[in-house]
């Protein structure tokens, strides 16, 4: 028997010059921000408790690491707790919606509401019932969890009606068509949630540590950007907000990088532009 | 094999359809679009309950799980896992262990020559090869019966022709009986040793004519005057069953 070619992807040349433009015209605007700050501090002679310039951030940066470092490790475990706690209910509430129509319809609307309620206005209640770290926690949680729930919701419902009836045609149980086909094929969609959940249970962490300020015992980033702001340490508020945006960067590429790999097989999301 | 169907759906899609098949037989379900060949198709699958009538099966009782194959219009392949992952799934889904399906996988893609993309992602695959794979999937459980829903519709003439041919291959080599759902006259009559042309809307059976040219038929039984013959007169039929419903 006698079978036609396979399909090739053929790379082209406009593909990797597209990459690197991709690259380094990012870069080239970073440059030119950077320069025009140092000039505008500089020729205007601003003091350093009004714009520091930006080499005083970054020594800033160095000179406070410890103090810095060890704020950007308890936020991040903040927020790495959180998204943790978000995928594992997310996905849970996720399957159990797709399971039971009763449990969706009596349970959903409560989700939303939980999301469309600003966390800072739930802040300051919750640090009043739980202990700091855990009021934290939960308000980076109530953040992160809904786009895991929403997207993975969706995912789960979204399945190719044919293999619905193939597996049908088989006999396979519930358990079966949950496990061989619907999380499969949510795998996407749930990996978009985590995604856009990575980048919202930061902000929900540094949410809560502003409300919970001056209660004093949180050491994160953002309880420092508070604490420098109260004592007029401008350039350790510039770092800390430096860190804060990379650890955020790092987040989002470090989930983006996950979900390539895991799809990179076989969905679309993951092909190259070029093909 | 014996199968007698009757039914109504909601929208009446089959109305008193009533047809038998015989064991090792290839039949074409041959209408127009809308004509409830595809639902004919998914009451003998199990897939849908008829609303009257009965489908009777020679020994009296429904086929067991994986006795019959099913090939949807599209591939339906699950493009998160292999080639063989999609072939295996049946068998997965019956209970056997990896080990033991292995030899069967291999088999059934060695059936329709794809024993080497066996590792290959079905993004990867010409829509021909999708194809292929999703026939290798329903053979996987050597169901004696193999239900095929209008499978070649969406591909190209050329394709279309050589996955014919090698079915016809496959389906004598095998063993199987076919009931094969087209809108094509010309591969119904390649195909086919009967055909049973169906009205429009309600779907009923006008006429069944058989196709009695010995197998195996080669490519130059496409060009035939024999072949030409019957298609003419199963167009003929067909067209007195369009004009009959609108009538």
């Amino acid at each position: 028997m006698s079978v036609e070619p396979p399909v090739t992807p053929e790379p082209r040349e406009t593909g990797r010059r597209d990459t690197i433009l991709r690259v380094v015209l990012p870069i080239a605007v970073l440059a030119l921000v950077v320069v025009a700050w140092d000039l505008a501090v500089r020729l205007t002679n601003t003091p350093a408790y009004q714009v520091p310039g930006p080499g005083l951030v970054v020594s800033t940066l160095v000179s406070d690491w410890p103090i810095l470092g060890a704020s950007l490790i308890a936020t991040l475990t903040t927020t790495f707790e959180a998204l943790g706690l978000a995928i594992l209910g997310g996905v849970a509430l996720a399957i159990l919606f797709s399971q039971s129509r009763l449990i969706e319809y009596s349970l959903y609307p409560y989700a939303v509401i939980l999301q469309v309620t600003p966390v800072v206005a739930i802040a300051p209640l919750l640090l009043i019932y739980l202990p700091q770290p855990a009021a934290v926690l939960a308000c980076a949680w109530i953040v992160a969890f809904f786009p895991v729930l929403a997207n993975t919701a969706l995912g789960l419902a979204s399945v190719d009606r044919n293999l619905i009836d193939l597996f049908a045609l088989y006999g396979a149980s519930r358990g079966q068509i949950l496990a061989y086909l619907r999380l499969p094929a949510a795998l996407p969609s749930m990996l978009t949630g985590v995604r856009i959940a990575g980048g919202l249970s930061l902000i929900g962490a540094v949410v809560a540590e502003i409300a919970a300020g001056s209660a004093g015992a949180g050491s994160g980033l953002a309880y420092r950007i508070a604490e420098s702001g109260y004592r007029l340490m401008i350039p350790r508020m510039f770092a800390a907000l430096l860190l804060l945006s990379l650890a955020g960067i790092a987040i989002f590429f470090l989930l983006s990088l996950l979900s390539h790999l895991v799809l990179r097989r076989w969905h679309e999301s993951a092909l190259s532009p070029e093909r | 094999m014996r199968g007698v169907g009757k039914t109504f759906a909601s929208v009446v899609a089959l109305d008193r359809f009533d047809f038998a098949v015989r064991e090792r037989e290839f039949v074409s379900l041959l209408g127009p679009s809308g004509c409830g060949k595809s639902t004919a198709l998914r009451l003998i699958a199990g897939l849908a309950a008829p609303t009257s009538g009965a489908i009777e099966w020679r020994d009296g009782k429904k086929p067991e799980r994986g006795a019959l194959g099913f090939v949807f219009q599209e591939p339906t392949l699950m493009p998160w896992t292999s080639v063989a992952g999609n072939v295996e799934l049946p068998l997965k889904l019956l209970g056997l262990d990896h080990s033991a399906a292995a030899q069967r996988v291999s088999t059934a893609l060695e059936g329709v020559g794809l024993a080497e993309f066996a590792r290959a992602y079905p993004r990867e695959l010409s829509g021909g090869m999708k194809m292929r794979v999703s026939i290798a999937r329903a053979l996987a459980t050597a169901p004696p019966l193999l239900l095929m829903d209008e499978p070649f519709a969406a591909l190209d003439e050329i394709t279309r022709f050589r996955l014919a041919n090698d079915l016809l291959k496959l389906w004598q080599t095998l063993g199987k009986t076919v009931v094969f759902v087209t809108h094509s006259v010309f591969e119904s009559v390649f195909l086919s040793s009967r055909i049973v042309v169906m009205t429009p809307r309600p779907g009923r059976v006008f006429a069944e004519i058989p196709i009695d040219a010995p197998y195996p038929r080669a490519e130059s039984f496409r060009t035939s005057p024999e072949y030409a013959g019957f298609c003419r007169r199963v167009s003929q039929t067909l067209a007195q069953a369009v004009a009959g419903a609108a009538a």
